[in-house]
């Protein structure tokens, strides 16, 4: 079995009417046996930016930490917000330098331009190949399931109310059919006031 | 050991607390060809002079005025061997930032990344300072950037300065000439002028180089573009 899905795990990121959504369950599991159901996998990086970032859990955090450090030196050196799209490239740029002995996780973006306000959702898998759809992104062990179900439930320009909904029902669905994701979830919705 | 004993960076503080080889490249710059920068409201004009000793030179086929990337450019007094390093670095540094971030550098970005590098070359062993300052030229955030780089790796902002040889009348009279709604073309002839200050002889447009960035990027005039503006000087 791949090391992408010793933890298990489900998450997705949704585009909508000037908002964004992202959601992910809460499952720690070692291969079927669930360890904790209050494992964080979205972090915050700034006030209209999350990453989320599925895959093998201790890379969940160690990516999480070397990302926050590039992002603070970031914002520091040029007296600015990191903007989503930059933070994607910076990402998947941090995991190419890994190409050959990766971090096990395939980390989404989603977040508003801190300007402009633009939505915007990308994944990547775990050397940092960008994806930037116009709809949605899935990822983790429920990926298939997930794909299914936005595919279905998801249409363009929802609000903010709606989105939430979609994108509750699409994760909620989709890993009630994955045995090693579920155990609650979290949804963020982001929007331009917060 | 007695070989190691003179290899420490050459610019180590004098009694008084100078660095005599910051100010000695600092003088070689003075003593450089003139060159000035003006910051209009829509746009950034860099000039200088390009003056060769004998007719037998073959005119614009060794630039002074260059392209860092697509918003900025730079151009120099002092020692051209010198600059020519610091542009490849620029270029380098510009690519490099775009190839993390997928984004244009900013120009402040590259100004303080070029500035660290002349900044090392006066604390390291086995190197001299830089014998130049640059003059580097943006647009980016809808806005023109102007900046001044020296040996000492220090940086300033400017509306508009000249550099190199008479500089401080080039600075005299654009304190005369600057003002804040001076468009990219009025610009143009204030360089110009600027420089005809402390020219000996005919200016010409094989004898002149001038780069203007806007809201398009970076470009360098072409002579023919260069003999327009000349016709308009007195």
């Amino acid at each position: 079995m791949s090391i992408l899905a010793y933890n298990g795990g489900a998450m997705l990121a949704m585009k909508g009417d000037g908002c964004v959504s992202i959601a992910a369950d809460k499952r720690y599991g070692i291969q079927m046996q669930t360890v904790g159901t209050n494992f964080q996998k979205i972090f915050e990086m700034g006030p209209h930016l999350y990453v989320g970032l599925p895959g093998l859990a201790t890379d969940t955090q160690t990516v999480m930490e070397k990302m926050r450090f590039r992002k603070n030196l970031y914002e520091l050196k040029e007296n600015r917000r990191i903007s989503p799209k930059v933070m994607a490239s910076l990402l998947s740029n941090m995991l190419y330098e890994k190409r050959f002995g990766p971090f096990f996780v395939e980390p989404i973006v989603a977040g508003l331009d801190p300007i402009t306000y633009e939505p915007f959702i990308c994944n990547m898998d775990l050397i940092g190949c960008i994806n930037k759809p116009e709809e949605f992104v899935v990822g983790g062990t429920a990926s298939a399931q997930l794909y299914g179900m936005c595919e279905s439930v998801w249409e363009p320009n929802l609000g903010p109310e709606d989105l939430f909904e979609t994108t509750s029902q699409a994760l909620m669905n989709a890993f009630d059919r994955d045995a090693i994701s579920g155990w609650g979830a979290v949804v963020y919705i982001i929007e331009k006031i917060r | 050991m007695a070989t190691e004993r003179y290899s420490f960076s050459l610019t180590t503080f004098s009694p008084s607390g100078k660095l005599v080889q910051i100010e000695y490249a600092l003088a070689a710059v003075a003593a450089g060809a003139p060159s000035v920068g003006i910051k209009a409201s829509n746009g950034i004009v860099i000039a200088t002079e390009n003056k060769h000793k004998s007719i037998l030179y073959e005119e614009h086929s060794v630039h002074k005025v260059e392209m860092v990337t697509n918003h900025i450019g730079m151009v120099y007094s002092g020692m051209g061997p010198d600059y020519r390093l610091l542009v490849k670095q620029a270029r380098k540094m510009a690519q490099q930032y775009f190839l993390v971030y997928r984004e244009p550098i900013p120009t402040v970005q590259l100004v303080q990344r070029v500035a660290a590098v002349m900044q090392e070359y006066t604390q390291s062993g086995g190197v001299r300072p830089f014998g130049v300052s640059l003059l580097i030229c943006g647009w980016d955030n809808n806005r023109p950037y102007l900046f001044q780089c020296d040996p000492s790796g220090a940086y300033f902002a400017w509306k508009a300065t000249a550099m190199g040889k008479n500089y401080v009348n080039g600075k005299t009279f654009l304190e005369k000439r600057f003002s804040e709604d001076l468009e990219l073309d009025d610009a143009v002839h204030t360089a110009i002028l600027t420089l005809k200050e402390s020219f000996e002889g005919q200016l010409t447009a094989d004898n002149i180089e001038i780069g203007i960035c806007d809201q398009n990027g970076f470009r360098r005039l072409e002579p023919s573009h260069v003999k327009d503006y000349l016709a308009n000087i007195p």
